[in-house]
């Protein structure tokens, strides 16, 4: 597992794909660090499976190359490459028995059998089937074949294990559940990871960092937090989590208005001219209604139009003046103390740090 | 693992099986290397065929017949596709008319048999010194009558080909479509010989009036009579006579007009590496003791010195009903005349009256 | 989102170049494997051109030739158009077609209906007994009909004076040759019903007539279509049976065989047998269309339909189904009887004297151990080949226009009558200076022939079952860097082995009665007992022929006999995984 000496395990560098006339990557460049996990994220047809089968080398890129732990793999083919990899499919073999699937690469590497079915039964116990080595793979639940195909993926200590949405065909608790071990064990084996996902609260909590893709582009790169927090473009900010957008127009540097209403914006953007039109984003369990003073800046007068209860808080659908729509997410006890019901008129405030400001048009 | 083995072996197990039955396939019994082995096409019957072999083999050591056997179009057929690749050595049993076709395609080799002055006028390609191809036996066309068919019918028993005319027999009566079976080329051919051809194609007209079908191959008409599917068929005496010994209610009758016949043949393929063998085939074919044979399925033989013997059941006049002289090569010349001729009276409503 | 500034930033987008030129492709870097691969799909494509494309070349070429292979044009054709009799036999040959199509659709659809959307008795057996004409050489069913229905048939009186040689008989024998063919294919369209619209139309109260029309033909409409095509080629060009029962009713088939036998005029020949590949060339590009519109309307999650109890309708069904199967069984049991009497129908003693073939001449029972060899090794290497084709077409990487180029190929046989496929072997393999005359003669053109001429069915099978094989697993053993080969071996092949089995009986009950293609390649020493049965019919030994008709359809009768029991036992042993 050698490291060249920019650190990176694997660069992505300048790479693009076509299919005939579409662009399904256009000029992705992207460096991923040994034993990170990495999670690629977007909707469906954003390029992050086509970037992972590059990758693999089973869709070879159009041109730009590929370096893994310092070796230009570009033009390989999936085999001479260094990946274990897991599919949405699973793809086990159904003729095979749980351990001869885990087992199926170790034994074409000529290891005595001894050596082969101890670790077997290693990892089979690492991804917590035990005693199930002998059942067929339709002899066992959706999650426990996804374990299988982990395991068999692991098998030969591959240096970088690709998981195209590996828990997209599981029910929602198992896929819960099974992210937390899938994180657990990357954490355990230290190695290099990376897993396409549409599904940005998975990739939230799993993901020492995200790409976020779209359209065959990257449109950012960072840890959960940064992504959720500090949203590059208007795209992510819309796909990452909940988001309210509020069309504005500049009026300063750190001000903006929304019909007569002006806000007060935080880092000043000196190449923003007044008059130019903006969204003004914030999310909804940013917006503020618990002591929002009288002559606070940057409060708005709404009504409550109704409310969507989610179990440990509540989702309120709020009408600005003019008829735009708000959403803002209550705590159980903000809405018991202040008896909210729909119908009801309220002061709430946006928070100067939590305001991020785009490009009109670039919000569709 | 156990399991998935058992699954294995399984398709394996049927895969042998399928595998040892296809080998013997491979295995086929090569002749001895020192035999000069000739491939041989012809359109003899079956139970001919084992007789002819051994007596040949017999009489000349050294040298193996392999048969290609099929019914006489097929042969030829295959003998004019392998043109350009010859594969027979020696034609032993075909239509004379279908060896004429090769003939022009020059595809026969001349040779003059032993025992050549012993074949009868008819039987020899006259043209030349040097004949290309050599008589064997005759086969003539025949009515066959199903007596128990005709009874019920009410039919009476025709006597000759003009009887046939007669509209008691509309719809009673089948025949060979001259276009895909020698036999029914070979009746066509001799009417227009024996009425002229003015009143050949006069007759055919009113024969077709009451001809019940055109069938594709020669000896269909007779075994439809014997089994009674149409009362008469106009086909050749062979298969009638087979069928009277099987059982069926059949008489074979031989128009008093005269009758067409064609004659099987020998013939040596040009350009055999076997040309020797080949020859000594050709002497065989033409000599006394084969023309014996013949005379078990044939009443007129090639040979003068050689006394026909009838088979059981054997229409006894044959020979003398004949038509002789019978020009073949006059038949083979315009044979696609007559045959467009033929297709443009009664080939396009051909359908079945029903 | 073109803005610059918004674009991911910092150490992540590394060493941005400012080039304005382009950058160089990747040229994928080909393994081991991918050459092997690449080796063998060229090997396939080598093979169909060797086996089926040359070949028809250097026949259909002669229909624009003349005797001296002087190029004429369309003269041939012009020829024929010019002669009546000829385009008469084209508009009998669509005649017959398009009753015999309808017809055999019609019944073919009661009787799938009743098998797979009723919950009527006996449906075990009833699909067994529709598959039997699958087993009978074509000249079988001609003979049972003159039997039965000739003009001392038993059953004459039912056709109130109409004759059987003719269109009738070549209807009613299409219709049983080409039954089993449509049966096969309906139930596979009426199996796929999805239950949940039938719920939904009961619920809304639809009425039984209501719901057939929007619901049950709709649904299976493309499988009508594809089976009415499939029908529609096979009577279009079969050869058997017109030449048994046709009488002087002429079609295109007989035509070819007239035109070649009995006047060995191979340039007319190959001018009607191009006629006969159109329609079927064009039914079968509507078939590939309709087949492409179907992909894309198949739902990924229906519930499959469990056909209800409907005491009623399950009688009635029951009865049309064992009529039709009745009717199937009447004509092989006539051919069976045919083949016991002593002499039909004047000496009606039962006798075994007509099995015995040594009594007709040297062959004896030599043509059926041929055929029987002939069978198993088309069986054995075509079902490699086809499985192996379909495998390089359908999951190989790379080279994507030359996989879908043998795709198609591969769908050529089945537009092409035996008889054309036939001649055209003659003119390829015994050209002069084609080294491959070698096989010419031996049992290996008639293996070669065969497989080809029944290939396209035996590809769509096996593309069907590769289809259903997760496509990862190549990459999955790339990435566990197993030979492709291996995992072709361990997974695929266990996988299919339904599939694979299938083939393999299909191809040897085939290779069994098969007659048009191998007529003209056969040697004495490796004479068939199909084509044995023609000679001996020809010969004017009715009974005997039908005799050896038997005969191949017992031997086929046990070995498909055999294929289920072991296809039994697979399913038990396999049972584990072989779920879904």
């Amino acid at each position: 597992m050698a490291v060249d000496a920019g650190g990176a395990y694997l660069r992505i560098d300048h790479v693009s794909k076509s299919f005939g006339a579409f662009q399904a990557l256009k000029d992705i460049s992207l460096e991923i660090n040994s034993g990170e996990f990495v999670c690629f994220l977007g909707p469906s047809g954003c390029g992050k499976t086509t970037l992972l089968r590059a990758i693999a080398g089973l869709d070879i890129q159009t041109t730009g190359r590929i370096f893994q732990g310092g070796r230009d793999i570009s033009a390989l083919p999936p085999a001479k490459r260094d990946f274990g990899i897991v599919f949405q499919s699973y793809a086990l073999f159904p003729n095979l028995s749980v351990a001869e699937n885990v087992a199926y690469g170790l034994v074409s590497t000529n290891r005595p059998k001894a050596e082969i079915d101890a670790r077997v039964a290693e990892l089979v116990a690492l991804v917590g089937l035990g005693g199930q080595e002998p059942k067929y793979p339709s002899q066992l639940s959706g999650g426990q074949q996804q374990r299988v195909a982990l395991a068999r993926a692991l098998a030969m200590s591959p240096g970088l294990l690709l998981l195209d949405e590996p828990l997209s065909a599981l029910d929602a608790r198992v896929r819960q559940h099974l992210r937390g071990e899938l994180k657990d064990l990357q954490r355990k084996l230290k190695v290099t990871t990376i897993m396409v996902t549409h599904d940005q609260e998975e990739a939230l909590a799993i993901a020492d960092r995200i790409v976020v893709m779209n359209q065959g582009v990257i449109e950012q790169v960072g840890t959960p937090l940064e992504v959720y927090r500090h949203p590059k473009t208007a795209f992510v900010a819309d796909f990452v989590g909940q988001m309210n957008f509020l069309p504005v127009e500049r009026v300063a540097a750190d001000r903006v208005r929304f019909g007569a209403i002006e806000f007060t914006t935080s880092g000043a953007d000196p190449a923003a001219r007044p008059g130019v039109q903006s969204m003004l984003c914030v999310r909804p369990e940013d917006i503020q209604i618990r002591n929002v003073a009288a002559g606070q800046g940057n409060t708005l007068k709404v009504k409550i139009d109704h409310m969507e209860f989610l179990g440990s808080f509540c989702r309120a659908e709020l009408i600005v003046d003019g008829g735009r729509h708000l959403k803002a997410d209550f705590s159980i006890n903000a809405m018991r103390d202040l008896a909210l019901q729909p119908g009801q008129d309220l002061t709430i405030a946006l928070p100067v740090d939590r305001l991020r400001l785009f490009q009109a048009e670039s919000h569709v | 693992m156990k399991k998935e083995s058992l699954t294995r072996r399984l398709a394996l197990m049927s895969m042998a099986a399928l595998g040892s039955v296809a080998a013997l396939g491979l295995a086929s019994a090569p002749a001895a290397a020192e035999d000069v082995v000739l491939k041989v096409y012809t359109a003899i019957e079956e139970e001919q065929m084992p007789p002819y072999k051994e007596a040949f083999e017999a009489a000349n050591p050294g040298i193996k017949i392999e048969w290609q056997r099929d019914s006489t179009g097929v042969v030829t057929a295959r003998l004019l596709a392998e043109k350009e690749n010859r594969q027979a050595d020696v034609v032993w049993g075909l239509a004379a008319s279908s060896l004429m076709v090769l003939d022009q395609e020059g595809m026969l080799e001349s040779y003059k048999p032993v025992g050549f002055d012993q074949i009868k006028d008819d039987f020899k390609d006259r043209r030349t010194g040097w004949p290309t191809w050599v008589g064997m036996d005759a086969w003539a066309s025949a009515i066959c009558f199903n007596t128990a068919e005709a009874e019920k019918l009410g039919l009476p028993k025709p006597t000759s080909w003009k009887d046939l005319l007669d509209p008691v027999y509309q719809g009673h009566i089948v025949m060979p479509n001259p276009g895909s079976s020698g036999t029914g080329f070979l009746s066509v051919a001799a009417w227009l010989q024996m009425f002229g051809e003015t009143g050949g194609w006069q007759f055919m007209d009113g024969l077709h009036a009451n001809m019940n079908t055109y069938t594709h191959s020669g000896s269909k008409p007779c075994k439809a009579a014997g089994a009674g599917e149409y009362p008469i068929g106009i086909s050749f005496s062979y298969p009638g006579v087979k069928l009277i010994n099987d059982g069926a209610p059949l008489e074979v009758i031989l128009p008093t007009e005269g009758i067409g016949w064609e004659m099987e043949a020998t013939a040596i393929m040009k350009g055999t590496d076997k040309l020797e063998a080949a020859q000594k085939l050709a002497d065989f074919a033409a000599s006394a003791e084969a023309n014996k044979l013949y005379n078990q399925s044939y009443q007129v033989l090639a040979r003068k010195d050689v006394t026909p013997e009838l088979p059981e059941n054997y229409p006894a006049n044959e020979a003398d009903l004949l038509l002789s002289p019978n020009n073949f090569e006059w038949a083979a010349g315009n044979r696609q005349a007559i045959l467009d001729e033929w297709q443009k009276r009664y080939g396009a409503k051909s359908e079945p009256k029903s | 989102m073109s803005d610059a500034a918004l674009a991911p930033a910092g150490p992540l987008a590394a060493d941005i170049r400012p080039s304005g030129n382009q950058p160089p492709r990747i040229r994928p870097q080909a393994g081991a494997e991918d050459w092997v691969m690449r080796g063998a799909i060229a090997l396939l494509g080598v093979y169909f051109i060797i086996t089926l494309v040359l070949p028809l070349y250097t026949l259909l070429i002669k229909s624009v030739e003349d005797k001296d292979k002087n190029f004429i044009g369309v003269a041939n054709f012009a020829r024929y158009f010019a002669d009546p009799a000829l385009t008469q036999s084209l508009i009998n040959t669509f005649t017959v077609s398009i009753i015999g199509t309808v017809i055999t659709i019609f019944l073919a659809f009661l009787y799938a209906y009743a098998l797979t959307r009723t919950c009527m008795a006996m449906r075990g057996i009833l699909r067994a007994v529709a598959l039997v004409p699958l087993l009978a050489p074509s000249l079988l069913p001609g003979l049972a009909l003159i039997y039965l229905f000739g003009n001392q048939g038993i059953f004459k009186g039912l056709l109130m004076g109409h004759e059987i040689y003719g269109p009738i008989g070549i209807i009613i024998g299409e219709v049983f040759f080409a039954f089993p063919h449509a049966l096969i294919i309906l139930v596979t369209a009426l199996s796929v019903a999805d239950q949940r619209l039938y719920e939904a139309a009961d619920s809304l109260r639809a009425s039984p007539t209501r719901v057939f029309m929007t619901v049950t033909l709709p649904g299976c409409r493309y499988g009508l279509i594809s089976a009415a095509m499939v029908v529609f080629t096979l009577i279009f060009t079969d050869f058997g049976v017109p030449k048994v029962i046709g009488g002087s009713y002429n079609v295109l088939a007989t035509d070819v065989y007239r035109q070649v036998i009995g006047q060995f005029n191979f340039q007319m020949g190959a001018v009607v047998g191009l006629l006969l590949l159109f329609p079927a060339v064009i039914s079968f590009t509507v078939d590939r269309l309709v087949q492409r519109k179907q992909v894309a309307l198949l739902s990924a999650r229906a519930v499959p339909y469990r056909p209800s109890p409907r005491p009623k309708t399950d009688r009635f069904f029951l009865i049309v189904a064992c009529l039709i199967a009745g009717f199937l069984l009447l004509i092989l049991g006539m051919a069976f009887l045919g083949s016991i009497i002593t002499f039909w129908p004047y000496k009606l003693v039962p006798t075994l004297k007509w099995y015995d073939f040594t009594r007709l001449g040297t062959d004896g029972w030599g043509p059926y151990f041929n055929s029987l060899r002939m069978a198993a090794m088309v069986a054995l290497i075509g079902t490699a080949i086809v499985f192996t084709g379909a495998y390089l077409t359908e999951k190989s990487r790379g080279a994507k226009g030359l996989r879908s180029a043998l795709h198609l190929i591969a769908m050529v046989p089945l537009a092409v009558p035996g008889i054309v496929l036939g001649l055209a072997y003659i003119f390829f393999f015994n050209a002069p200076g084609n080294p491959l005359g070698l096989i010419y003669n031996t049992m290996t053109i008639l293996v070669v022939n065969t497989i080809c001429h029944f290939y396209t069915v035996c590809h769509l099978t096996a593309v069907t079952a590769l289809k259903q094989v997760d496509a990862e697993f190549e990459a999955v053993s790339a990435s566990l860097k197993v030979p492709l080969f291996r995992t072709f071996w361990r997974v695929t092949v266990p996988v299919c082995l339904p599939a694979i089995l299938d083939i393999s009986v299909y191809l040897f009950v085939n290779a069994m009665t098969t007659v048009s293609a191998v007529i003209f390649l056969y040697a004495s020493d490796t004479k068939l007992m199909s084509i044995n049965a023609i000679n001996t019919d020809d010969a004017g030994n009715t009974a005997s022929a039908c005799a050896m008709g038997m005969v191949i359809v017992v031997t086929s009768a046990v070995l498909k006999g055999l294929h289920s029991l072991l296809v039994r036992r697979l399913h038990k042993r396999t049972q584990a995984w072989r779920q879904r």
